[in-house]
């Protein structure tokens, strides 16, 4: 309360005073924070003014208010499809993949430490390999009786190959093992940097403060001792499963059958990159920001509440 | 200056101490634990190892075996002749693969190394030291992870030629030093790094910067190496297609692609073996990279002892 008393004057000077003394941090931060104002900033300023205009590349780009928002929600089935599937896949693949780079970033650290570095390599590499791998996936499920899957199933007597990759019916289940596949990324590599980090004199402390097994030792020392990479993590988790696309996209192709897998970023590429609609394109993507902002939030809630 | 010596050194001396200690008592691990923990494990690893092991192995398949039905996971009658093709292809470009090769170390060393310091300069001051608008700068961040790049596109490429980079390395070097992800991914693990180290070295007459390379640095080691691999990775897959037109200034991985997509060798099945043998190549690198990092990560655990 005793805040508010200050006169705005006053406030201006401490503000100036700490400005001053931060002077040596400002000039710290300066050479990053320019180029990340020209390069990410400002387009980014630049991409939420098109998304109120008809910008299509070519022409000037006219206002139109806030007409691109209401054809998505109201005139675009195709977008309202894409949410709900967008939302179907981040809700398997972002918790899934979460919890599952938590748990192996932890098994890894109870092991030796040569074997733990083989198995990050190992967790990791789908991840590093990046569309070489996607080849693979579409192997395993090939629509043929090539595919290893149908091959399989074949083995146990189903003569009909399943159309994995082209019936609606089980596209979603293929983008969704796919994304699991490649969802041990750099949250994962956090996870296994952050653990190590973990002091060992805590888990002493622990045991004889009491703590019996592993799952308590998890829950009261390792997690609250993490938080800075499980919010790490989540951000990660955040922004990748909700924009899960390119994997769909190189799987079952552009538009997938039947819209089954048309998520908000293919959506997106659809206007941006094949139909050059710029200011529709990035009326999407602002929509995509605000629903990420708002995870972000109610998962950094949930994240305050580990280890109580 | 000498207490942050001292303090150095007592940092060393507990690290040293702790390789020393053969076993930290922890809480008990049931042996049922260890063997539930044990398989998850396994299959995991098989599964995530399976595209990796695939990968290999159809790159050393001879052609005859590539098309075979039904399809086999292991070679049979395994032969380098695709990697033979693929130095005998690249052997023979109009521009030598040397100078592709040259561009691409020189981005790959440049925007590395230069992301690192720029970003983790930048990463200290928002960690650990509150300034007016340190919030700000903070909160920006964080969001500007959940922006679609693919309409930030057109803004970016005005900028860049507008500043005189297109058709040069450094359109792709100098936007991506302002790659946020390492940025958040360093000030996240330094917000761990105990105040007391700081404020010791800051009474001795330690300015920012100094604490910063003497510190600091080494003590966030395992997130700058995790930076440094995610960064590594996405100059060295960077074709930067949409900058640079010059045969002779573009890079290896543009190179690679275009051999992998038949556009050199010509279309046809002849390229799969050559396709297959360069998807190896271009995971092998990072891979290199990423094993000889994270092995220096597990001698040099640095923050253990170190909290508060």
């Amino acid at each position: 309360m005793a805040a508010n008393k200050i006169s705005f004057k006053r406030r201006a000077e401490l503000t100036l005073r700490d400005m001053k003394r931060g002077i040596p941090l400002y000039l710290m931060i300066a050479p990053f924070m320019i180029l990340f104002f020209v390069f990410v900033v400002y387009p980014v300023l630049k991409a939420m003014w098109f998304s109120f205009t008809d910008y299509n590349v070519l022409e000037k780009a006219n206002f139109v208010g806030l007409r691109n928002y209401q054809k998505l929600f109201l005139d675009d089935s195709t977008f309202i499809t894409a949410i709900k599937n967008t939302f179907i896949i981040a809700v398997i693949v972002g918790p899934g993949g979460y919890i599952m780079s938590f748990l192996l970033a932890w098994m890894i650290n109870e092991l030796p430490h040569k074997v733990g570095t083989v198995l990050t390599v190992i967790f990791y590499a789908p991840s590093m390999a990046g569309t070489a791998v996607v080849s693979v996936f579409a192997q395993i499920f090939s629509n043929d009786s090539n595919g290893y899957l149908n091959a399989f199933l074949r083995k146990f007597g189903m003569n009909d190959p399943i159309l994995w990759l082209s019936d609606s019916n089980y596209v979603m289940i293929v983008v969704i093992l796919a994304s699991l596949w490649m969802s041990m990324g750099v949250g994962f590599l956090s996870f296994v940097a952050g653990i190590k980090g973990v002091d060992e004199a805590q888990y002493e402390a622990g045991a004889i403060d009491g703590i019996r097994n592993r799952w308590q030792e998890l829950w009261y020392i390792t997690l609250p001792n993490m938080k800075p990479q499980l919010l790490f993590g989540a951000v990660m988790t955040i922004t990748g499963s909700l924009s899960v696309g390119a994997i769909g996209d190189s799987l079952v192709g552009f538009p997938s059958p039947n819209y089954a897998t048309h998520t908000i970023v293919n959506h997106l590429n659809d206007y941006g990159s094949l139909r050059m609609e710029m200011g529709y394109a990035s009326a999407i993507a602002v929509i995509l920001f605000l629903i990420m902002i708002v995870c972000n939030g109610l998962i950094q809630k949930l994240l305050r509440k580990v280890g109580t | 200056m000498e207490t942050i010596k001292r303090l150095y050194q007592t940092h060393l001396n507990k690290k040293k101490s702790k390789d020393f200690t053969p076993f930290v008592k922890k809480s008990k691990r049931s042996f049922w634990g260890n063997v539930i923990l044990g398989l998850f494990l396994l299959v995991m690893a098989v599964a995530f190892f399976f595209p990796v092991v695939y990968m290999v192995s159809q790159s050393m398949k001879p052609m005859n075996e590539m098309f075979i039905f039904p399809p086999k996971i292991i070679v049979q009658n395994p032969t380098l002749n695709n990697y033979r093709d693929f130095v005998n292809v690249l052997a023979n470009t109009v521009v030598p693969v040397t100078r592709s090769l040259f561009n691409s170390l020189f981005v790959v060393v440049i925007g590395s190394v230069g992301h690192i310091v720029l970003a983790s300069l930048c990463a200290y001051p928002l960690a650990k030291y509150k300034f007016p608008g340190s919030k700000f700068f903070n909160q920006i961040i964080v969001y500007s992870l959940m922006f679609n790049a693919s309409v930030t596109m057109i803004p970016n490429f005005l900028t860049i030629a507008g500043l005189g980079m297109l058709d040069t390395q450094w359109a792709i070097i100098i936007p991506g030093f302002a790659s946020t992800l390492g940025l958040y991914l360093m000030k996240n693990f330094m917000e761990q790094i105990p105040d007391s180290l700081m404020e010791a070295a800051q009474i001795d007459g330690a300015g920012y910067v100094r604490i910063h390379f003497t510190i600091v640095m080494p003590v966030v080691k395992p997130a700058l190496v995790t930076a440094f691999i995610m960064v590594f990775q996405s100059f060295w897959t960077n074709t930067g297609d949409k900058f640079i037109y010059t045969e002779a200034q573009k890079g290896f991985a543009y190179v690679v692609g275009q051999l992998a997509s038949g556009k050199i060798t010509g279309v046809g099945t002849s390229y799969a073996g050559i396709s297959s043998a360069s998807a190896v190549i271009m995971f092998a690198v990072p891979l290199v990279v990423f094993l000889i990092m994270q092995n220096n990560v597990v001698s040099t655990m640095a923050t253990s002892g170190m909290k508060e």
